[in-house]
């Protein structure tokens, strides 16, 4: 290293003086740094632990069980978050739906980075028509308010999904459906920000390099392009997770999401509105970990902007 | 410069640090100088050495948090600065001492036009019309060399040209007559030829006003036909500082030495060849105990390593703080 | 600038056909209705069939989207549902502002049905965003200008919970204290739903009254979002070179903040704004639903609920042309403000 000019900054020396980091080790110390995430992380694991560690203390056919006699009955030591209006034990149904809850909230992101990511990824590389009629598409995704989007879709396809058993239980139908449509009206923003992603790296040099070697184009998207472009696609896929677990819960709280018996934190506060003056209990405990989730994730993904993607701004 | 001349800014063992996430950023260490009436002073030091700091701090342009002024004084006149309140700074900056950037491409506000950017400091620190201080803008911008200035008031930075943006930036800064003009390396962003049309567009606008002026650069080049005095300084303190022909002819700090060998110079043969100054630039984020320079420097002694050696005079104006004496190689 | 805005619409006229098609199309196959009919539910096989002829419904659905787009007035339809197509049509097709009419509300104009919930939906959402965008400035420049200090440290967490929470939670959990439990304990307490009260009538006073819930519960997340953006943009703006010039200039800090500063960050202030505000019109779907407002959003539920399919098509196309028309004066009042962009 010479005099050098090159140099922008004393933080950037202090890098350079340092042991040399990998990308993860940098990352975890800048994560390390931001207190609210891992205060995230740690409310995250034990959400988790609750909804599938509560089972072992509750079946689910107790969870669904009905008793009428019993409707409506405040927080006691029989029923420490009180029954719902057809006498099912609430904590029960929170353990329960919180795992349909957490199970939507993942598979919905994935669908939504997978469907984000191809579509960003075609668009931003091969340009031209291909990504003139893309865009013009995730334009008009993102011309309907996605909430009324959801609800048309979920009336569309309500009822058209069979109940399928997974590891012995009984899914409704409408958890299928739910996950699809969330998936499917979720990912025009991160299609938008792999595109842009996908935009600047293919003039890099090394991109450039492999193509002027005759690399095929899948290639370059999967191995060359895509792992550059990591950092946002990360963010978005952890806050996309927050973004379907609540959507959930506004679709079922109209009641055209998730159908009963099967629980989840949304479905459960269905019409729990009719009974605030009486039963706050319906509201209160699905709607506190609703919260507590978003919230957690939420934390989670800001820290992990600032640890990947330091320059980007939140909205 | 003539010895007449009395001293109006005193800059005293001034302390400037960042406190990041990454640790302190020990910036400016203790940097004491002076300035007479109508001088020109040059700073000299590469980048990250603490010299703009050391400016910023002066007027108080420094972002508190995360930076912080430790400690020291600046006394302007009669006032120590750094004991101002803000609104009483706000009559200082401008109107008693201006400063110019290093980037006139994102110095000038983009979404205001250079005419009211130029005016507002008129409107602020003088009691003219909004009619006079357009009249005035207009001369002002005559005065830096900038073509049917009347009509380019009404246009927005992004039409002009980078030399032009930085003759709209002289003229902001001079459009009070300030006593003190701080330019903060002014050229560097700049093609060549801009860039020596822009030396002597200031030198010839600071004749005109008859102020005094610190110029910061990185450039010894720069320096010699235009500076009275230099300062060098590296890693926040300030490592030398002569009369300016003095310090050409007689380096008396092996970083001093080390930068003019680096300086291509006509009167020298080709086979002298330019040399770098090995190590890498000191790292801030410690506060230095020995000399920040010894892990780089070619003299380097024992004593070095240990401490930390004051500025202080060797020959008659010529100050240095250094443990050895360059000509024999041996400790002072 | 007038090319321009021809040009933009002229580009909008594919999309929104598209939009319409995917939409008409998922609502044709979502609903029937006949199963509602607006509670007078036909039982009778032949009923159902006359019904179905009088409707259009046994069509082919591009047929259907053509009456619906177009109209139906040069063709012969089956007006009495006796299985002969014998009449000309009466509709004249969204192109010429024919909505159709409600299943629901036998007879009605969509669009008088439509332009009645409308208002409502607007007073709300309107005070909504203005509340919203103010409070948002307030606090995004204020916290911005104090960076790291106690109160934009705690300021930074309360906004960060606040945008995590779901909308229905905040409606349920401000209902719950300020009009049931305030009733509970003798205080002044807030109403829980509707517009007004039955006995007192539809006064300014009562709408207000009933309007502060649901604004709340509106504004309370998007506030939290809008005061985290404007913050951080302020922020990035507060650190550009051109703010240090103006400080080293000597202008007050006032001037800074509010002229230099704030001219700046309201870029992309306006775009978030211009790109959120048609999509207001959609409702609070769910804090509508809550607080019985009888807005858009409770249509929508509604027609949903009830297969009132022409009335959903027109909210939903409704909000579609408003964003493209907002999308527009986003892009225009852009330009206006940064003086880089023309549209030449």
């Amino acid at each position: 290293m010479t005099t050098s000019e090159s140099l922008p900054n004393q933080l950037l020396v202090a890098e350079v003086e340092s042991p040399p980091l990998t990308l993860a080790n940098l990352t975890w110390r800048r994560f390390r740094r931001h207190k609210m995430a891992i205060f995230g992380g740690v409310v995250l694991i034990l959400l988790t632990l609750y909804s599938f560690g509560g089972a072992l203390f509750f079946t689910e056919k107790y969870s669904n069980f009905t008793d009428t006699k019993l409707r409506l009955q405040a927080p006691s030591a029989a029923h420490p978050f009180g029954t719902d209006t057809v006498g099912r034990d609430i904590l029960a149904r929170t353990v329960y739906g919180g795992q349909i809850s957490i199970l939507i909230g993942i598979t919905a992101a994935s669908m939504e980075v997978l469907i984000g990511i191809v579509i960003g990824a075609v668009a931003g590389y091969f340009g031209g028509k291909i990504d003139s009629i893309l865009m013009r598409f995730t334009e008009a995704m993102l011309n309907m308010p996605q909430l009324l989007l959801l609800i048309v879709m979920s009336k569309f396809f309500s009822g058209q999904v069979p109940n399928i058993n997974v590891f012995g239980r009984v899914l409704s139908g409408s958890v299928i459906v739910i996950i699809f449509i969330i998936g499917l009206t979720s990912w025009p923003y991160l299609a938008r920000i792999v595109r842009a992603e996908f935009l600047s790296i293919k003039e890099r040099e090394f991109v450039l390099a492999a193509r002027a070697t005759g690399t095929p184009a899948w290639e370059i998207i999967f191995k060359h392009i895509l792992p550059n472009s990591i950092a946002p696609i990360v963010v978005s896929a952890t806050l996309g997770v927050a973004g379907a677990i609540s959507l959930e819960a506004y679709v079922s709280f109209l009641g055209m999401g998730v159908r009963a018996p099967t629980a989840t934190w949304g479905n459960m506060l269905e019409n729990a509105y009719r009974y605030i003056e009486t039963a706050y209990w319906l509201w209160l405990f699905p709607g506190l970990l609703i919260v507590l989730i978003t919230l957690s994730i939420n934390f989670l993904g800001d820290g992990l902007r600032d640890a990947l993607d330091p320059r980007s701004r939140t909205v | 410069m003539s010895e007449s001349k009395h001293t109006f800014l005193q800059v005293n063992d001034l302390k400037t640090r960042f406190h990041t996430p990454e640790g302190t950023v020990y910036a400016v260490n203790g940097v004491s100088f002076s300035l007479k009436e109508g001088e020109t002073l040059a700073v000299v030091g590469e980048s990250g050495c603490g010299k703009s700091v050391t400016m910023m701090s002066i007027l108080r342009l420094i972002a508190i948090p995360p930076g912080e002024i430790v400690s020291g004084e600046v006394i302007y006149r009669d006032d120590d600065l750094l004991k101002l309140s803000e609104s009483e700074m706000e009559h200082i900056r401008g109107r008693e001492i201006a400063m110019i950037f290093q980037d006139p491409m994102t110095s000038l506000n983009p979404v205001l036009t250079v005419g009211r950017q130029l005016t507002e400091t008129l409107r602020t620190h003088t009691p003219m019309t909004p009619e006079q201080c357009r009249e005035r803008a207009v001369t002002l911008l005559d005065w830096v060399g900038i073509p049917d200035a009347a009509n380019r008031l009404y246009e927005y930075p992004h039409q002009f040209s980078g030399g032009m943006r930085q003759r709209v930036m002289i003229a902001m800064a001079l459009a009070c007559t300030p006593s003190l003009l701080i330019a903060d390396e002014p050229t560097t962003a700049l093609d060549v030829t801009i860039q020596a049309q822009i030396i002597e567009l200031v030198k010839r606008l600071k004749q005109d006003v008859g102020m005094a002026m610190i110029w910061i650069t990185h450039d010894l080049g720069v320096v010699a036909g235009m500076a009275d005095r230099v300062i060098v300084m590296y890693a926040g303190f300030i490592v030398e500082e002569s009369e300016v022909d003095d310090l050409y002819e007689n380096p008396r700090h092996p970083y001093t030495i080390a930068l003019l060998q680096a300086l291509p110079r006509a009167d020298r043969r080709r086979e002298k060849n330019l040399k770098s100054i090995q190590g890498a630039p000191p790292n801030m984020l410690t506060e230095p105990v020995g000399c920040p320079f010894a892990p780089r420097c070619e003299f380097v002694k024992e004593i070095c390593i240990r401490e930390n050696p004051l500025l202080e005079i060797v020959d008659g104006k010529h100050k240095s703080a250094c443990w050895v004496d360059v000509k024999t190689g041996g400790l002072r | 600038m007038t090319r321009y805005i021809i040009r933009r619409l002229l580009q909008a006229i594919p999309l929104l056909l598209v939009i319409s098609l995917i939409l008409f199309v998922l609502m044709q196959n979502a609903t029937d209705p006949l199963a509602t009919m607006g509670g007078r539910m036909p039982t009778k096989p032949e009923d159902r069939a006359r019904l179905t002829r009088q409707l259009g419904l046994d069509k082919p659905i591009y047929i259907q989207y053509l009456y619906w787009l177009v109209g139906n007035d040069w063709a012969k339809v089956d007006l009495d549902g006796d299985g002969v197509a014998e009449t000309s049509g009466k509709r004249h097709g969204v192109l010429r502002g024919d909505f159709g009419t409600s299943i629901v509300q036998t007879g009605r104009q969509v669009t008088t049905v439509i332009f009645e919930r409308l208002p409502n939906t607007l007073i709300l959402m309107l005070t909504a965003e203005v509340v919203i965008v103010l409070g948002a400035l307030f606090v995004g420049i204020y916290s911005a200008l104090r960076q790291y200090s106690l109160f934009d440290n705690i300021l930074t967490g309360i906004l960060f919970i606040g945008y995590s929470m779901p909308i229905f939670f905040v409606a349920l959990a401000t209902m719950y204290i300020f009009s049931i439990n305030f009733q509970r304990w003798g205080l002044p307490h807030l109403p829980t739903v509707g517009m007004f009260d039955p006995q007192v009538g539809k006064t300014t006073g009562q709408i207000m009254l009933h309007m502060v819930l649901p604004v709340f519960s509106i504004s309370f997340i998007s506030f939290a979002a809008y005061s985290r953006y404007i913050r951080s943009t302020m922020l990035e703006v507060l650190g550009q070179d051109y703010i240090r010039t103006a400080r080293s200039k000597g202008l007050p800090r006032r001037e800074i903040t509010y002229i230099h500063a704030l001219k700046n960050a309201s870029l992309p202030i306006v775009t978030i704004v211009g790109l959120d505000l048609p999509l207001l019109l959609g409702g609070a779907v769910v804090t509508e639903r809550i607080f019985a407002w009888p807005g858009m959003g409770r249509l929508f539920i509604d027609g949903i609920d009830r297969g009132d399919t022409p009335v959903v098509m027109g909210v939903l196309m409704l909000i579609a042309v408003a964003v493209v028309v907002f999308q527009i004066i986003t892009d225009i009042v852009y330009a206006w403000l940064d003086p880089r962009i023309r549209f030449d």
